[in-house]
C-alpha cells in the first residue's frame, strides 16, 4: 500500500468554480420512501431493459421488474415492496422517452431472498460476474455502462490495473466523496472483489487532491491489502475523472482512439460502483438505491441523499427543503456534463449523482456569436481537439472533415465551451456531428 | 536575339502543343455521350431529390445502373415524358406533390415548456430535452427545413412556424428527411383542405399543449366519410377521395386543426 | 405579444434548458477587449506625453471614425450594432498608434474606414475578417498617402557621430535605411544613451510604437490576464532577435546589432499587440509559434533588404494570410491516435 501523486499529466483541463462546500460536510441522509417510485427501464447504456411485471402486479423489493435485453444492458429491480400503477412511456433525464414502472410502495419495503456471498474469496470469478449482471449494476459515475460487460474482458486482452475512480472532478457533486469517507471499508473490499473477477494485478485508487479527508480514509481502509496497491493523488482539475485521462494519469497509457480501456488492459470503476458490487456480491442486493447530491445555491438544504432509484426529482428537493429564490436552470448530474431539466416530473436513474439548481446569475447563455478564433478550446480540450475548427465544420453541415479532424474523439466534457468567451454552444456542435455521422454509418450498415 | 527569341517561344509552343494533343488522345475519359445527354434533357436544378448527387450523377445512374427514371420530382410531367422518350421505356407521371407542414401551432397557439437556448436547429434542439415545444409533435421552428430546401420555398413565420409556399416547392423532398418530429409530408398539389397536426397524443394531452391540435374526435370521418381516416387519435386526409361537404367539415372540427390552406397565404 | 402570453402558461418563468456544460469561465469577448484597450494604455500616455495633442487627436479619431463606421456598416447589412464587443475601439487604437504624429485627422479617419469597412466588415464581421483590420487601415494609408505618412517630427540623437546632423526627420530604421543606401555606412553608432531613448519612447516613430517599455508592460498586462499566450510574441521577438544577431555578427559595418532591430520600428507594438490578434492569428500553440517565427523572418528580410525600412506590418498581414495554412498543418495529435500518421482504417 503506497500513496503517490500522479506522475502522468493530460494536457488541457479547466479549472471551474468547485461549490462543493455547499454539501461535501453533510452526512449522507436516507429519504423515507415517497408516495411513488417511477422506475425507468433505460437507466444504463445499451438497450432499454424488458419489463416482466404487469399493471396490479406485486413486487417485492430486489424483484426483477425488467430484464437485461441483449448483453449490453441491464436488469432493472423494484426499489421497494408494493404494487405495480402503470407501465407507461416516461420523460427521462435526456429528454428521451423510454417505458417505465410506476410502484406505489406498501411501506413495507420488504426484501426479495437475497443469497449472500460473504465468503467471496472462494466463489469463482464468473459467478461473481454472473451476481453483478443480475444484480442490475451499471456504472454509477454518470455514463450507465453495463458493469458486467466491463468485468468480462475477452481472454485476448488481460487486465493489469483495476482504477477505482473517486475523483469525482463535477463541480458541486460530493457523493463519491461522501461514500469514500463513510464506506472506505466497503468500497475497499468491493475494490478487492473485482479485482479478484478481473485477475488485475495493480489496484489504484484514484482521488484527487481536493478531498484530502477521503485519501486518507481510502488509505487506511486499504492499508492491510496485499499486492501492488496505490492511493493515487490527482491533482485538483476537470476533467480527471474521465475515464481516459485518468487512465493516462493512473498509468500513463492513452487508450486508443476508438478503443476502449481493456484495450491497455485496465478497467476503471467509480467509487459507488464498487460499494454497490460489494453489495451485492456481500449482502446479494440488487441495486434499488443510491446516493444523489442534491445541492445548489437556491437549495434550502444541500446535502447527500440515499433515495431509492425511481424517485420524482421534485420528491428529492422537498426533502431537501425546497428552493429559496428563483431558480433559472435544474441539472441533472453535474454542471460540466449534466442535463438540463425542465421540469422535476423526472425520476432519479441508477446515474443520477447530482441534482443541481442553478440561481439566474449563475447561468450563462449560449450565443451565435461568431468564433473569434482565440485558441482557448483548443489548449482547454483534453483530447487534443480543435474544437473551433470542428464546431465551425459542423455549422457548415460539412460533417466529413468533421470526422476527418476526429469530431468521433470528443468525450463532451465540455472544457471548450466553458472557456469559449464567445459562448459558442461547441459541446452542441459536437453532439449534433456525433449523432449526425453515427447515423449515417448506421443507415450505411442497412 | 530576334531570331532565338522566336525559335525558344516558337519551339515552347510547339512542345506543349504536342503534348496536350498527346494528352487529349491517351487520357481522354470515355464516358456514355448519353450521359451528357441526358443531363441536358434534366432541369439542371441540382437538388438533390432523386437520392442523387445532382443531375448529372441521376443521367449517369439512369443510364449505367438502370435507376428508375420516376425519381426527379422538380421535372414533372414534362421532363419524365422526356427522359422515358429518350430511354424508351413507358413512364406515366403521376400527380405532382409538394410539401407540406402538418402542425398549425404557432408560438401564439401552442406554447413553449422550457426557454431553449443553443443552436437554432430543429435537430440540435430537437436533441435537448426533447425539444422545447410543450407539444412532442408540434413544429420547433428552428428552420432545419428552410435550409434544406434548394428553392427558398419554406419559410418561418414571424410566429416561429414553418409553411411550405406550395407554388415555390420542386417536390424534392429534402424537407422530409430533414424534419426531427417527421410532421412534413407530401401531398397532391391540387389538395388544398389538410389536417394541420401530427399529434397522435390522446386528446387531453393535445389540448394542453395546443389550442389547434387534433383532439381524435372523429368528427371529420363522420362528416367527411371516406376523405379522412383515423391514425390513432390523429385524423389524417385520405387524399385519394375528394372532401364532399369541405365547409361543413372545416366548420366541425373542433380543434380548429382543418384548414383549407389559401393560395397564396404563408399560413 | 402573442409570445409573452404563451411563455407565461404555465405562471412561472420558464427554465432555460441548453446543453451542458452549464458553467462558463465567465470570459467574453468584451471582456478580452477592454483588457487590450487596458493594455494600451501605458502606451497611450507615453504617446500624449511625446507627441502631446496629436496623439489625443488621432486616438480619437480613429476610435469614433472606427465605431461609427462599423456600426453604420452593421445596420447596412441589417445586423444587428455589435459595437458592444468594443473590438472597433481596439481597432481604432491600434491603427491610430500605428501612423505617424503628424498625419492630417482627415486621413486617420480614410484609414479607420478602410480597416472597418474593406477589411473587417466585408468578411462578415468579427471573426471572419482574414487580415488585421488596423494593419490593412495603415497599409492603405502608407500606399496612398507615402508622404504624409513618412513624414516624422524633430529627433534628436544623444551622440551623433560622422556626418548626422545632430537633429533629423527620420525615424531609426529610416535612417539606417537611407544611410546605408547613399553612402553604404550605418547612420550612427547604437550607445547605451539611445538604447535607453528607444526604450522609453524618446524617439521618432508612429504615436504607439516608440516606447517599449509602455508596450512590455502592456503585454505583461495580457500575459497575467491570459488575453494572449506567450508563444506568437516570444517566437517573434525571438526571431528578429537571432536574425539580426547573425547579419551583425557576419556584417557588422553594415548591419545595426540585434538589441537595435528590437527596439526600433513597430517590433514591440506588432509582436504584442498585432501579431496576436486573435481572429487573424492561428489557433493551436504551435501555429503560433510557426506564425511568431514567419513574421519574424518576414521582418527582417524586408528591413534588411526590402524596399521599406520597416517590415511589421507587412510581415504581419503576410501571416495573416496563411494562417488557415498553419492551422491546419499544425492541429495537435489527437489523444488515442497514433503518434505518426497511420492510414485510416474504415
Amino acid at each position: 500500500m503506497a500513496r503517490t501523486k500522479a506522475q502522468f499529466k493530460i494536457n488541457g483541463g479547466v479549472h471551474p468554480s468547485y461549490h462543493k462546500g455547499l454539501a461535501a460536510a453533510k452526512a449522507i441522509a436516507d429519504m423515507p420512501l415517497p408516495a411513488l417510485l417511477r422506475v425507468s427501464m433505460s437507466q444504463h447504456l445499451g438497450a432499454p431493459a424488458q419489463p416482466t411485471v404487469a399493471k396490479g402486479d406485486t413486487v417485492k423489493r430486489g424483484q426483477v421488474i425488467g430484464e437485461a435485453a441483449g448483453f449490453i444492458s441491464a436488469a432493472v429491480h423494484a426499489p421497494t415492496s408494493g404494487t405495480v400503477k402503470a407501465l407507461a412511456p416516461a420523460e427521462t433525464a435526456t429528454g428521451a422517452k423510454a417505458m417505465a414502472v410506476d410502484i406505489e410502495p406498501d411501506g413495507e419495503d420488504a426484501w426479495v431472498e437475497l443469497t449472500t456471498h460473504a465468503c467471496w474469496e472462494e466463489t469463482d470469478p464468473k459467478q461473481l460476474v454472473e451476481i453483478v449482471a443480475d444484480t442490475g449494476i451499471c456504472g454509477m459515475g454518470g455514463a450507465g455502462f453495463p458493469t458486467h460487460v466491463k468485468l468480462s474482458p475477452p481472454p485476448e486482452k488481460p487486465i493489469d490495473t483495476l482504477i477505482i475512480n473517486g475523483a469525482e472532478c463535477e463541480p458541486y457533486l460530493t457523493a463519491d466523496h461522501r461514500l469514500m469517507l463513510e464506506y472506505a471499508d466497503q468500497i475497499a473490499e468491493g475494490a478487492a472483489i473485482i479485482r479478484k473477477i478481473l485477475g488485475a494485478e495493480k489496484l489504484i485508487v484514484a482521488i484527487e487532491d481536493n478531498k484530502p479527508d477521503a485519501i486518507d480514509a481510502m488509505e487506511t481502509a486499504l492499508k492491510d491489502m496485499k499486492g501492488d496497491v496505490t492511493v493515487l493523488v490527482l491533482e485538483t482539475g476537470y476533467p480527471q475523472g474521465a475515464e481516459k485521462q485518468q487512465i493516462f494519469a493512473a498509468i500513463g497509457k492513452e487508450v486508443p482512439s476508438g478503443g476502449l480501456p481493456m484495450d491497455v488492459g485496465a478497467v476503471v470503476e467509480n467509487v459507488g460502483t464498487t460499494l454497490a458490487v460489494w453489495d451485492a456480491v456481500v449482502n446479494g442486493k440488487p441495486l434499488t438505491e443510491r446516493v444523489t447530491t442534491v445541492t445548489g445555491f437556491p437549495v434550502q438544504t444541500p446535502g447527500n441523499v440515499r433515495s431509492r432509484i425511481g424517485t420524482l426529482y421534485s420528491d428529492l428537493l422537498d426533502f431537501c427543503g425546497g428552493t429559496t429564490g428563483e431558480v433559472a436552470k435544474v441539472i441533472s448530474g453535474g454542471p460540466m456534463m449534466g442535463f438540463a431539466q425542465h421540469s422535476l416530473d423526472v425520476t432519479t436513474t441508477k446515474t443520477t449523482s447530482g441534482l443541481l439548481f442553478l440561481a439566474p446569475d449563475q447561468v450563462s447563455e449560449f450565443t451565435s456569436m461568431p468564433c473569434i478564433s482565440c485558441g482557448r478550446c483548443v489548449v482547454a480540450c483534453p483530447m487534443y481537439l480543435v474544437p473551433s475548427e470542428i464546431s465551425q465544420m459542423i455549422e457548415a453541415e460539412d460533417y466529413e472533415t468533421a470526422e476527418e479532424i476526429s469530431v468521433l474523439d470528443c468525450i463532451e466534457c465540455g472544457c471548450c465551451a466553458f472557456e469559449c468567451p464567445a459562448h459558442r454552444p461547441l459541446v452542441q456542435h459536437m453532439k449534433q456531428g456525433k449523432s449526425h455521422i453515427m447515423l449515417k454509418r448506421r443507415q450505411k450498415k442497412g | 536575339m530576334i531570331v532565338a527569341t522566336t525559335v525558344a517561344i516558337g519551339g515552347m509552343g510547339l512542345v506543349c502543343g504536342v503534348a496536350l494533343a498527346m494528352a487529349a488522345r491517351f487520357l481522354a475519359v470515355h464516358e456514355d455521350p448519353r450521359v451528357e445527354e441526358l443531363t441536358e434533357i434534366l432541369p439542371g436544378a441540382n437538388c438533390g431529390g432523386c437520392g442523387f448527387a445532382g443531375c448529372g450523377e441521376y443521367a449517369k445512374a439512369i443510364i449505367v445502373d438502370g435507376a428508375e427514371v420516376t425519381l426527379c420530382a422538380p421535372g414533372g410531367a414534362e421532363i419524365l415524358d422526356n427522359i422515358a422518350a429518350f430511354m424508351g421505356v413507358e413512364a406515366e407521371a403521376g400527380e405532382k406533390h409538394v410539401a407540406i407542414v402538418l402542425c398549425g401551432g404557432d408560438n401564439a397557439k401552442a406554447p413553449r415548456r422550457f426557454d431553449y437556448n443553443g443552436v437554432a436547429d430543429c435537430n440540435a434542439a430537437h436533441a435537448v430535452d426533447g425539444g422545447d415545444k410543450k407539444c412532442n409533435h408540434g413544429c420547433l421552428g428552428y428552420g432545419s427545413c428552410a435550409r434544406a430546401c434548394p428553392v427558398e420555398a419554406i419559410e418561418i413565420t414571424g410566429t416561429g412556424i414553418a409553411v411550405v409556399h406550395p407554388e415555390l416547392c420542386i417536390g424534392c423532398r429534402k424537407c422530409v428527411k430533414t424534419c426531427p418530429r417527421f410532421i412534413i409530408e407530401m401531398v397532391p398539389e391540387s389538395q388544398a383542405t389538410h389536417v394541420f397536426c401530427s399529434s397522435k397524443d390522446k386528446g387531453p394531452i393535445v389540448k394542453k399543449a395546443c389550442q389547434v391540435g387534433c383532439i381524435g374526435c372523429r368528427l371529420c370521418v363522420k362528416f367527411g366519410g371516406e376523405s379522412f381516416e383515423m391514425d390513432g387519435f390523429l385524423a389524417r386526409r385520405n387524399y385519394e377521395t375528394p372532401i364532399e361537404d369541405e365547409d361543413t367539415v372545416i366548420d366541425k372540427c373542433p380543434g380548429d386543426c382543418i384548414v383549407r390552406q389559401e393560395k397564396s397565404a404563408a399560413g | 405579444m402573442a409570445e409573452t402570453e404563451t411563455k407565461t402558461v404555465e405562471n412561472e418563468a420558464l427554465r432555460i434548458v441548453s446543453t451542458s456544460p452549464h458553467a462558463h469561465s465567465g470570459s467574453d469577448v468584451q471582456h478580452i477587449m477592454l483588457d487590450v484597450i487596458i493594455a494600451l494604455v501605458p502606451a497611450f500616455l507615453v504617446a500624449c506625453f511625446f507627441f502631446g495633442w496629436d496623439a489625443i487627436r488621432l486616438t480619437f479619431a480613429c476610435v469614433l471614425g472606427c465605431v461609427a463606421v462599423e456600426a453604420l456598416c452593421r445596420k447596412a447589412m441589417g445586423r444587428d450594432l455589435g459595437i458592444a464587443d468594443l473590438s472597433a475601439v481596439v481597432t481604432g487604437i491600434l491603427l491610430a498608434f500605428n501612423l505617424p504624429p503628424s498625419i492630417p485627422t482627415w486621413m486617420a479617419v480614410v484609414g479607420s474606414v478602410f480597416a472597418i469597412a474593406v477589411a473587417k466588415q466585408v468578411f462578415g464581421g468579427i471573426g471572419y475578417n482574414p487580415f488585421n483590420p488596423a494593419l490593412v487601415g495603415r497599409v492603405v494609408l502608407l500606399i496612398s498617402f507615402p508622404v504624409a505618412m513618412t513624414r516624422w517630427s524633430q529627433w534628436t540623437i544623444p551622440s551623433p557621430i560622422g556626418t548626422v546632423d545632430a537633429v533629423t526627420s527620420a525615424t531609426p530604421l529610416g535612417l539606417v535605411k537611407t544611410s546605408l543606401l547613399s553612402s553604404g555606412t550605418l547612420p550612427y553608432s547604437f550607445d547605451n544613451a539611445t538604447m535607453l531613448q528607444m526604450f522609453t519612447g524618446a524617439t521618432n516613430g508612429c504615436i504607439g510604437e516608440v516606447s517599449a517599455a509602455a508596450l512590455l508592460l502592456g503585454g505583461a498586462y495580457l500575459l497575467w490576464r491570459r488575453c494572449i499566450t506567450w508563444h506568437t510574441p516570444a517566437f517573434y521577438i525571438g526571431t528578429v532577435a537571432v536574425f539580426s544577431a547573425i547579419l551583425w555578427a557576419v556584417d557588422p559595418s553594415h548591419n545595426m546589432p540585434p538589441h537595435f532591430h528590437l527596439l526600433a520600428g513597430g517590433l514591440m507594438l506588432g509582436a504584442i499587440f498585432m501579431a496576436t490578434d486573435m481572429v487573424t492569428s492561428p489557433v493551436t500553440l504551435k501555429g503560433m509559434a510557426v506564425f511568431g517565427i514567419g513574421c519574424g523572418v518576414l521582418t527582417m528580410v524586408i528591413r534588411k533588404w526590402g524596399g521599406y525600412p520597416e517590415g511589421v506590418s507587412f510581415a504581419i498581414l503576410l501571416m495573416n494570410s496563411i494562417t488557415p495554412l498553419i492551422n491546419r498543418a499544425t492541429r495537435p495529435r489527437v489523444f488515442g491516435h497514433a503518434r505518426k500518421k497511420t492510414p485510416d482504417k474504415k
